[in-house]
C-alpha cells in the first residue's frame, strides 16, 4: 500500500511525515515522532493508557488511523507542562498526591483529565470516578488519582481567580 | 494488531461517497467514528481496499429537534447525544442510554450512525432506537428511502442496509408529554457490552417495550408493549421472556440471561412508570 502524506499539529507545532493510512495513531505518535509519552497497554480499545487529546476530544490513540487524524489539533501528556517545561498542574499534583505507582497509566490518565477539567471544571468524586473510567490502573486503586484530579480542579480554579 | 492495508477516501459529500462505495463494490466501506470497525480490522476479521471516511461530510451532522420529530445526524457522536441539552429535553431516555455506552473516549468517536448501521447485537442504539419507533433514511445509487428500525435487523451484522447505501439520518417521534421513559442495562464492568439491557417507554395508554443482546437481533416486542400499555407488568415479562433467545456464552448462561432480562425489565418498567404523568 502506498503511504500518504500526513500533516499533523502535536503539542502546538506542525509535524509532517509519511505513513500507511492503516498506521495506528499511536504507532505514529511514538516510532515515527519519538512521542512516547501516549503508552500502548492493552492494543485492544480497553484501558485508556494510549489516550491522547484530539480536537478537544480525549482518544484512545491506538483504536484511531492516522488517515482520520490527518490536519488535526493534537496533545498528548508532554505537551500538558508549563510554558518553561516544569511541571503542569495535573502532573504536579499527581507527584503531590502520589496518583501513580508503576506510572504506566500515568500519560493517559492525565491527558483525559485535562479534557474533563476543561468540561468540567468543578467535578463531584462521582463525576471524576464516571469521567476516568476508560482509564485502567493497575496500581494505585484509583483513591489517589482521584485526590490528585480533585486537587487540580481547585488549584486550576485558584489560578483563574487570581487572574481575574 | 496491525489492520490490513487499504486505500483511505475523505469525501466530502454524500453523492461522491456513494460514488466510491460503488466504484469499488464489496473492497470497499464506510467508517465513521472507527469504534466497532477498528477492533474488526486488528483482528483481521474485516477487511478491505478501500476505506471511506464519512467525517468530512457536514449533510451527516447535526442535530434538530422539532415539535413532532427529532432527526440525528448519522455522525453525531454518543458524546454530542449526551450534552445536547435540547435533546435531553425532547426524549430524554437517549441520553440516559447514551450514558450507559462504553466509555468516555469510545463516546467521543463512535457515532448513532454507526452503532446502529454496526448490526453487532450487543449495541445499545438500535434496541433503543426499536423502542423509540426511530425510523433510518438510507442513501444510495437508486435514491433514497427510509426503512423503520423495528424491520432493520435480519440477523447478527445482517440489516436491511445494501453494502452501496450510507444511514444519512434517524427519525425519531417525540413521545407523547407524560410518557414516561427508561433504560437499565447490566454489564459486567463499566465500558462492557450489555448482559441485558431494557428501554421502556410508558404513559397515556401507550407502551413500547425494547431489549438488547438477549437474541442476534434487538428485540422490540408487540405482544410485551401490549400487556405494559394495559398494565399488566408479569404479561409484559412473560411475554418479553418468550421473545428472547439468549445463548449461553462468556456472559453467562441462558438461564442466568433469562433472569438478568427479566430483572432489567422491571427495573425499567418501574423507573419509566414513575416518570409518566
Ligand atoms: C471498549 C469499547 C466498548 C464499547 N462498548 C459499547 C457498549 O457498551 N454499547 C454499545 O452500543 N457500543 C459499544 N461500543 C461500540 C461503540 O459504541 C462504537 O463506536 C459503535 O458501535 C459504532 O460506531 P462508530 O461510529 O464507531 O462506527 P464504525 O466503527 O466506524 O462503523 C461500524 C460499522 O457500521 C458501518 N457504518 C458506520 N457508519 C455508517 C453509515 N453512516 N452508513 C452505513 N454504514 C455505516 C461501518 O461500515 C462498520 O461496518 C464499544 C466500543 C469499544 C471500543
Ligand atoms: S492501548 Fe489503547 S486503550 Fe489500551
Ligand atoms: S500507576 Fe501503575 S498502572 Fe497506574
Amino acid at each position: 500500500m502506498s503511504k500518504m502524506h500526513v500533516k499533523l499539529t502535536v503539542n502546538g507545532k506542525e509535524v509532517e511525515g509519511l505513513a500507511e493510512p492503516r498506521t495506528l495513531l499511536i504507532h505514529f505518535l511514538r516510532e515515527d515522532l519519538k512521542i512516547t509519552g501516549p503508552h500502548i497497554g492493552c492494543e485492544t480499545s480497553h484501558c485508556g493508557a494510549c489516550t491522547v487529546d484530539i480536537d478537544g476530544k480525549s482518544v484512545k490513540s491506538c483504536t484511531t488511523f492516522v488517515a482520520q487524524v490527518n490536519g488535526a489539533d493534537i496533545t498528548t501528556v508532554e505537551g500538558l507542562t508549563n510554558d518553561d517545561g516544569s511541571l503542569g498542574v495535573l502532573q504536579e499534583m499527581f507527584r503531590e498526591h502520589h496518583g501513580l505507582q508503576c506510572g504506566f497509566c500515568t500519560p493517559g490518565m492525565i491527558t483525559r483529565a485535562h479534557r474533563l477539567l476543561q468540561e468540567n471544571p468543578n467535578p463531584t468524586e462521582e463525576e471524576i470516578r464516571f469521567g476516568m473510567a476508560g482509564n485502567l490502573c493497575r496500581c494505585t486503586g484509583y483513591q489517589n488519582i482521584v485526590k490528585a484530579i480533585s486537587a487540580s480542579a481547585d488549584m486550576l480554579n485558584a489560578q483563574k481567580e487570581a487572574a481575574e | 494488531m496491525i489492520p490490513a492495508g487499504f486505500e483511505y477516501h475523505r469525501p466530502g459529500d454524500i453523492a461522491s461517497a456513494i460514488g466510491i462505495l460503488q466504484e469499488h463494490g464489496d473492497e470497499a466501506r464506510v467508517i465513521a467514528g472507527g469504534h466497532s470497525l477498528i477492533p474488526m480490522m486488528k483482528l483481521r476479521m474485516a477487511e478491505m481496499g478501500h476505506l471511506v471516511d464519512l467525517q468530512a461530510i457536514d449533510e451527516l451532522k447535526g442535530i434538530q429537534i422539532g415539535s413532532d420529530t427529532v432527526t440525528l445526524g448519522a455522525m453525531v457522536t454518543q458524546h454530542e447525544l449526551i450534552t445536547h441539552d435540547g435533546l435531553a429535553a425532547a426524549i430524554p431516555l437517549i441520553r440516559e442510554a447514551a450514558l450507559q455506552i462504553a466509555d468516555p473516549q469510545v463516546r467521543y468517536m463512535g457515532t448513532v450512525g454507526g452503532n446502529v448501521a454496526n448490526g453487532d447485537p450487543g449495541n445499545d442504539m438500535p434496541g433503543l432506537m426499536q423502542c423509540l419507533n426511530a425510523t433510518f433514511e438510507l442513501s444510495g445509487p437508486d435514491g433514497n428511502r427510509s426503512v423503520a428500525a423495528r424491520e432493520f435487523y435480519e440477523a447478527a451484522y445482517f440489516t436491511a442496509r445494501e453494502d452501496e447505501e450510507i444511514l444519512t439520518r434517524i427519525s425519531i417521534p417525540v413521545p407523547g408529554a407524560g410518557v414516561g421513559q427508561a433504560y437499565e442495562k447490566q454489564k459486567r464492568k463499566i465500558g462492557d457490552y450489555a448482559t441485558a439491557a431494557a428501554a421502556v417507554m410508558v404513559g397515556n395508554g401507550t407502551a413500547s417495550v425494547a431489549m438488547t443482546n438477549l437474541a442476534d437481533t434487538p428485540i422490540w416486542s408487540e405482544g410485551a408493549s401490549a400487556a405494559l400499555a394495559d398494565g399488566d407488568v408479569n404479561g409484559c415479562v412473560a411475554a418479553m421472556l418468550d421473545a428472547i433467545e439468549p445463548v449461553a456464552d462468556n456472559r453467562g448462561p441462558v438461564e442466568f440471561k433469562k433472569h438478568v432480562a427479566a430483572v432489567m425489565l422491571r427495573r425499567a418498567i418501574d423507573r419509566a412508570q414513575s416518570r409518566a404523568g
